[in-house]
């Protein structure tokens, strides 16, 4: 998973949201189905999501031409164990937050500062030592980059992140 | 699901799960995984097993058994090497939407993961060139399962299913039975196409000048319906008609409106034909590479509408301009009743001037080539073979590379379900076993096996297989001692260095059908030909003809890799005259 450079200014990032059936090898069959066809992900995110633990949500951000995401879509939508897919970013307003964990090691201002830009980004402190923070962020994928940079100067150590999950605004179901 | 009072072991549930889905032979290969599912065919009737000498036999067995029938083939086989010499049959039947059930046997489920003797991750091994694939785990889960995987190899798009059965949950017993037909929770295809979109395929139809059906193994698939109900539309519409490797015979070959194969080894008119025409109907074909040619110069200036069960063919690399997504049989039976009820009949002179193009395209003679009293030209046993068994009963299989193309050309398909081809995997050493299958299917009938003297040889094995069930098939080997398509190809891009490319040290093949106690015939002179393809037809028991016809005899016409329809070498054209001989081509 890895940002790619939008050259093309025909190439978009789309979010998918599949509705599969939470059994064994399902994930197997979307990210093969990804490498297999040379399609890009750049944001997974899978657990299941009805109460019963039978179905699972799977949230998936790629970028390619119009052509290529059309295709990705009909070619999940095959998959025997696919319920359903949904493009969000063309079905209309949709929010997206993901979260990351970020550990950064320093001491004396730079503690301040990191405490500082923390407050400005809402990020909480979830663990701490005398020379360490653990914060953890929620947001767009672009606050969360924006924040990873800012305390990439502070002593970033480690970072993870949870990839992108999604659901379109208002009454509509999936 | 029914409780019943006895519980059946696993191996039993199997056997009468493929009973009541009215399966009647298995093509298989024992082992130790699925010795279970083994007794469990010894202790019955019912079911016919065919043992073939390689797993991968077994695949193109149930493919020809599939292809010939309309049923779907059925292949058991053991866990490991069992299994992953299924894969190219698997993938085979994957690129030409075949439908086919494959049984693997798995170590136990306490074994898994644990390298274990003969163990695979044989879903992990088959996801990718399987339609959908299991591993069944509980004992519970395996007739459902198994009902569920005949639903998903022949619903929509046909292709291959492993079931992969542990050896203890063939043991463990069960009382779970499915019973009635299959409600799959997610995979429901689409078969009656959208009918506002069928009436205006209807409208473009009737109002072309230059109107072309392009039609594919999808017909096939779809059943005698699709063929009969095409045959009555391309009459109706008076237009002219090309076929894919994979769809030849949906259309018959003798008609005055078929053009003959489209593609890189198409006829002039067909190609030219799909390159000018103004109204394209893709019915059930996939604009595969081998057919379109350069795809910036494929047919631009037509409408196209594609017809296909699967959508995601649709767009995949030819932008279409009306796509109907539904069953071939089931769209054409609509587009029928459109066209009957509506006004739409053609106008007088309509389609003259494009029938007058293709006169001109068709003049060329795209599939002469220079006939010989000396060596058997390849072409020439062909259309021989042809000649002689028209009146018979015939099913034709072949192996792949230029005898596969020239059966292609100079064999005339006249019925469905007729040819058995490796088309989208092109898999020398398919055309033997796959006759197999034939013949288990039409006892009665005459198959043969076009071949050429290297892809025969890589599934030789099942001589055996053919003489143990007393299956006449006929092996008709085109042997120009070379694998002649990868030859040509050196020959036309890479300055006819021969690399690697002469079959040196060949089998005497006529010793070698007696060694496998079949019939073996040479012939050598074009002569001669006849009464050799006589006595193979009137031979009552597995026959190998040995053909032996010109070395460097190449397979026109050819759209070469990345021109376009109309950018064709012809047999005529000068600079690729071949030269008997030896001499390199240019």
């Amino acid at each position: 998973m890895h940002d790619v450079t939008l050259i093309d200014e025909k190439i978009r990032r789309h979010t998918l949201s599949v509705i599969v059936d939470n059994e064994a090898g399902v994930l197997a069959r979307v990210i093969g189905l990804f490498s297999g066809r040379g399609y890009n992900i750049e944001h997974l995110t899978v657990a299941p999501v009805d109460l019963a633990g039978s179905e699972s949500r799977i949230t998936v951000v790629t970028i390619g031409t119009p052509e290529v995401i059309e295709q990705i879509k009909v070619q999940l939508d095959r998959l025997v164990p696919v319920h359903t897919v949904a493009d969000l970013t063309e079905e209309g307003p949709s929010v997206e937050r993901e979260l990351a964990l970020i550990k950064i090691v320093c001491q004396g201002t730079d503690r301040d500062e990191a405490l500082r830009i923390a407050k400005a980004f809402r990020a909480r402190i979830v663990d701490s030592t005398k020379e360490s923070f653990v914060f953890e962020i929620t947001g767009k994928t672009d606050k969360v980059k924006a924040f990873i940079q800012l305390m990439d100067d502070l002593g970033l150590v480690e970072v993870v992140r949870t990839g992108v999950a999604a659901l379109s605004r208002g009454q509509k179901k999936l | 699901m029914e409780m019943a009072e006895k519980e059946w072991s696993g191996a039993e549930i199997i056997l009468k799960s493929l009973t009541d889905l009215g399966v009647e032979v298995i093509f298989g290969y024992p082992g130790g995984a699925v010795l279970p599912i083994y007794d469990e065919i010894f202790k019955q009737d019912k079911i016919r097993h065919i043992l073939v000498r390689h797993e991968q036999a077994a695949v193109h067995a149930a493919e020809g058994y599939a292809r010939s029938t309309g049923k779907p083939g059925v292949v058991l086989v053991t866990s490991g090497p069992g299994a992953t010499n299924a894969v190219t049959g698997l993938t085979d039947a994957m690129l030409d939407s075949i439908p086919l059930i494959c049984i693997t046997g798995q170590v136990p489920v306490q074994l898994i993961g644990s390298d274990a003797f003969q163990e695979a991750d044989t879903v992990g091994i088959t996801r990718h060139c399987t339609k959908h694939n299991y591993l069944v785990r509980e004992v519970a889960n395996l007739s459902r399962t198994m009902h569920e995987a005949f639903y998903v190899a022949t619903h929509g798009r046909p292709g291959p299913v492993v079931v992969d059965v542990p050896k203890d949950v063939q043991i463990l017993t069960s009382a779970e039975f499915h019973k009635g037909e299959v409600k799959h929770r997610s995979y429901k295809p689409e078969i009656k196409g959208d009918f506002p979109a069928i009436k205006q395929a209807v409208e473009m139809l009737a109002n072309a000048k230059k109107p072309i059906f392009y039609t594919g193994g999808g017909v096939i698939n779809s059943g005698p319906a699709a063929s009969s109900l095409l045959r009555e539309l391309v009459r109706l519409s008076g237009a002219p008609i090309t076929s894919t490797l994979m769809g030849l015979g949906a259309y018959p070959a003798s008609d005055r409106q078929f053009l003959g194969m489209l593609g890189m080894h198409g006829t002039y008119e067909a190609n030219n034909a799909m390159h000018d025409c103004d109204v394209m109907i893709c019915v059930g074909a996939r604009f595969d590479d081998r057919v379109t040619g350069r795809l910036n110069a494929f047919s631009p200036h037509s409408k196209k509408i594609h017809i296909d069960i699967d959508r995601s063919s649709v767009n995949k690399t030819v932008r279409v301009d009306l796509p109907i997504i539904g069953d071939v049989a089931h769209v054409l039976e609509d587009m029928l009743k459109v066209w009957k009820t509506s006004v739409h009949a053609l106008a007088p002179d309509q389609l003259k001037d494009w029938w007058q193009d293709i006169q001109g395209w068709r003049e060329r003679d795209s599939l002469q080539y220079k006939s010989s009293e000396e060596v058997i030209m390849p072409q020439y046993a062909l259309e021989r073979l042809n000649a002689l068994t028209r009146d018979k009963d015939v099913y034709i299989t072949t192996e792949v590379g230029q005898h596969q193309m020239w059966a292609a050309q100079y064999l005339e398909f006249e019925d469905p379900n007729r040819l058995m081809t490796s088309g989208g995997l092109g898999t020398m050493g398919y055309g033997l076993p796959a006759a197999v299958g034939v013949q288990v299917a039409h006892p009665d009938a005459l198959v043969i096996d076009v071949a050429g003297e290297a892809s025969i040889q890589m599934n030789i094995q099942e001589m055996a297989t053919a003489l143990q069930y007393d299956l006449p098939v006929k092996i008709f080997i085109l042997n120009n001692e070379y694998m002649g398509m990868v030859r040509q190809w050196q020959d036309l891009n890479h300055d006819g260095r021969h690399s690697h490319t002469y079959s040196e040290a060949l089998p005497d093949f006529v010793k070698l059908a007696e060694a496998y106690g079949a019939h073996g015939i040479r012939v050598e002179k074009p002569a001669d030909l006849d009464k050799a393809i006589v006595e193979m037809i009137k031979t009552d028991k597995a026959v190998i003809v040995d053909c032996r016809v010109a070395k460097l005899a190449n397979c026109f016409p050819m759209v070469p890799s990345g021109a376009a329809h109309n950018e064709m070498i012809l047999p005529d054209d000068e600079e690729f005259q071949d030269h008997e001989g030896g001499a390199a081509l240019v």
